[in-house]
């Protein structure tokens, strides 16, 4: 659905997007994270059509966002980050101007605007003028806006900011709709969002595409260095930690006395997971053990690593 | 020219959604509606060798009320379009830029005629009072409403050009009332230089307003002036046209 190429957007000496390349699949939902100023929004854009790119291409259901551009405008339906409206007109008559505009005609324009007043829970303020709206029916009018001629890629750029609790699990659960049928590409900060939603991560930083995964896999990679806590009450804490030493797959441990109970932090080699020997240890050794985990890793993990390598 | 409608339908409806247009048209009826009082008082004080028609297209007051409006309904176009974002939501829909260009300027051609529309209706009405002619022929409404419409499709280019160049509308507006105003004032160059050379005076005469307006007014016609408006019209709308783009470049 999506096919970038090498694609590269300075400004002056500033270079916002440098050389990325990536695909995005039919019907997938992939996330777009990255710090701010990661160059998530320029390249949105560039793939919406609304910046001309510097060097490489891109395109969007087999047409080239700068050359078809008409084309590939009438298969995009974008979310812009400050979701901008025409204030002055009222909700109904804003979705038919714009369904209008892309091309959405007679009777089929009456029932997609009111498909998707119905899908974004628009059908109580209908007639209150687009200005007057509260930020979280705002952002559902942007986003009514962005699927009301039925686009086969949605590009919604931070659609959940500035939304509270409530309407940010109202959104998620339309996307995850929507994601039934259309392709999307959402760039977010809110990470848990993104594990529940995005079949696949992209991690943006400085311009360049830093990992591009399933957000398992980006976890996976990561518990590598993921630790074990095991916390017994043992015995003798030197022996103890001299024999978990011995456990395949642990780099060190480090003791700490806690009382009765001793707590053990065990670094772990690179892809192994220790816990069952650990087990199968305390149970020969008759150690009491109240705690055996190993540290979660979670994409905010992932993320930190990603976007600050040096920390 | 679908695309083209749907866009020209909003940008009129935005004229007239805002108070600020009725503002715009009530004085500017005051002000034309004073001026054809002026007219008519001087014409009764004796002999006249003009028109009414002529008389009226040819004062300062007219003159002030003409150029008084451009900036204000031009002002707006680009410049709220930038400051609002809106204009991402709106070149983000399959519109080609040009499209969007001429919905925008014709949209405020239209405003421009509601403007001066009403100002028939003065002789209309002078006509049916008096029962006597405003003009001595069909020609001299002809011309003096064909010169106010040439006029206007520069100035109002101008104007259009001045929104796309900023995000503030102040700025725009100012921009476009200085550009018209230098331009507008060219006429006078004579009358405050009077002894300047042949050429000079000739192609002072040629781009001036005042005269053209003078002799379209008693119902003579001239290509040059209409062939002037015209080309200087779309040279300006192509300029508005790849500033548009460039600015899309460039942000």
């Amino acid at each position: 659905m999506i096919k970038v190429e090498n694609l590269t957007k300075r400004y002056g000496r500033v270079t916002a997007v440098s050389d990325v390349s990536f695909e995005v699949g039919k019907g997938e939902i992939v996330g777009f994270l990255g710090p701010n100023g990661a160059g998530k929004s320029t390249t949105m854009r560039m793939l919406a059509c609304y910046l001309p790119p510097t060097a490489g291409r891109a395109e969007v259901a087999g047409y080239d966002v700068f050359k078809d551009s008409l084309k590939a405008r009438e298969r995009i339906g974008y979310l812009p980050e400050s979701v901008p409206l025409y204030n002055d007109m009222r909700v109904t008559e804003y979705l038919k101007y714009r369904a209008a505009l892309k091309g959405v005609r007679g009777r089929r324009m009456k029932e997609r605007v009111g498909d998707v007043m119905d899908l974004c829970a628009l059908r109580d303020v209908e007639h209150k003028l687009v200005g007057n709206l509260s930020k979280g029916y705002r952002q559902r009018v942007g986003l009514a806006d962005a699927m009301v001629h039925e686009p086969d890629l949605l590009i919604l750029d931070e659609p959940t900011i500035g939304l509270d609790p409530n309407q940010i699990r109202q959104v998620r659960e339309l996307i995850i709709n929507l994601g039934r049928h259309h392709t999307i590409l959402i760039s977010t900060h809110i990470l848990p969002e993104v594990e529940l939603t995005c079949s696949r991560v992209l991690i943006m930083n400085r311009g360049r595409i830093e990992a591009s995964d399933a957000p398992e896999n980006l976890r996976a990679r990561l518990r590598a260095t993921g630790d074990v806590r095991l916390e017994a009450r043992v015995p003798d804490a030197a022996r103890a930690r001299a024999a978990l030493l011995e456990v395949a797959g642990v780099r060190g441990v480090n003791a700490v006395e806690d009382g009765e109970w001793h707590h053990f932090d065990l670094a772990t080699e690179s892809g192994a997971d220790p816990r069952e020997a650990v087990w199968q240890l305390a149970t020969r050794e008759n150690w009491a053990v109240r705690e055996l985990t190993r540290d979660r890793v979670t994409l905010e993990d992932v993320f930190a690593d990603i976007t600050h390598p040096d920390e | 020219m679908r695309k083209f409608f749907i866009l020209w339908q909003r940008e009129v409806a935005v004229y007239f959604r805002s108070p600020a247009a009725y503002v715009i048209l009530f004085f500017f009826l005051l002000l034309t509606g004073f001026n054809f009082w002026f007219v008519l008082n001087a014409m009764n004080r004796g002999p006249s060798s003009v028109s009414v028609v002529e008389a009226y297209f040819n004062t300062v007051f007219f003159w002030f009320g003409f150029v008084l409006p451009f900036p204000l309904v031009t002002m707006r176009l680009f410049a709220e379009e930038y400051k609002l974002g809106t204009i991402e939501s709106l070149m983000t829909a399959p519109v080609r830029d040009g499209q969007v260009l001429l919905a925008k300027y014709f949209s405020a051609v239209f405003f421009y005629a509601v403007l001066w529309l009403p100002s028939l209706l003065y002789f209309v009405v002078f006509q049916w009072q008096t029962r006597l002619a405003a003009a001595p022929a069909v020609g001299s409404f002809l011309g003096a409403y064909a010169m106010l419409l040439l006029i206007g499709l520069l100035y109002l280019a101008i104007g259009c050009l001045a929104s796309a160049l900023t995000r503030n509308q102040v700025v725009a507006a100012i921009i476009s009332f200085a550009t018209i105003v230098i331009l507008f004032s060219w006429g006078y160059f004579t009358r405050f230089f009077p002894n300047i050379s042949p050429g000079l005076r000739d192609l002072t005469s040629y781009l001036s307003p005042l005269e053209h307006m003078a002799l379209f007014s008693q119902g003579l016609f001239d290509t040059r002036p209409v062939v002037l408006y015209l080309s200087g019209t779309a040279m300006v709308l192509f300029f508005t046209f790849q500033v548009f783009q460039y600015r899309r470049w460039k942000v």
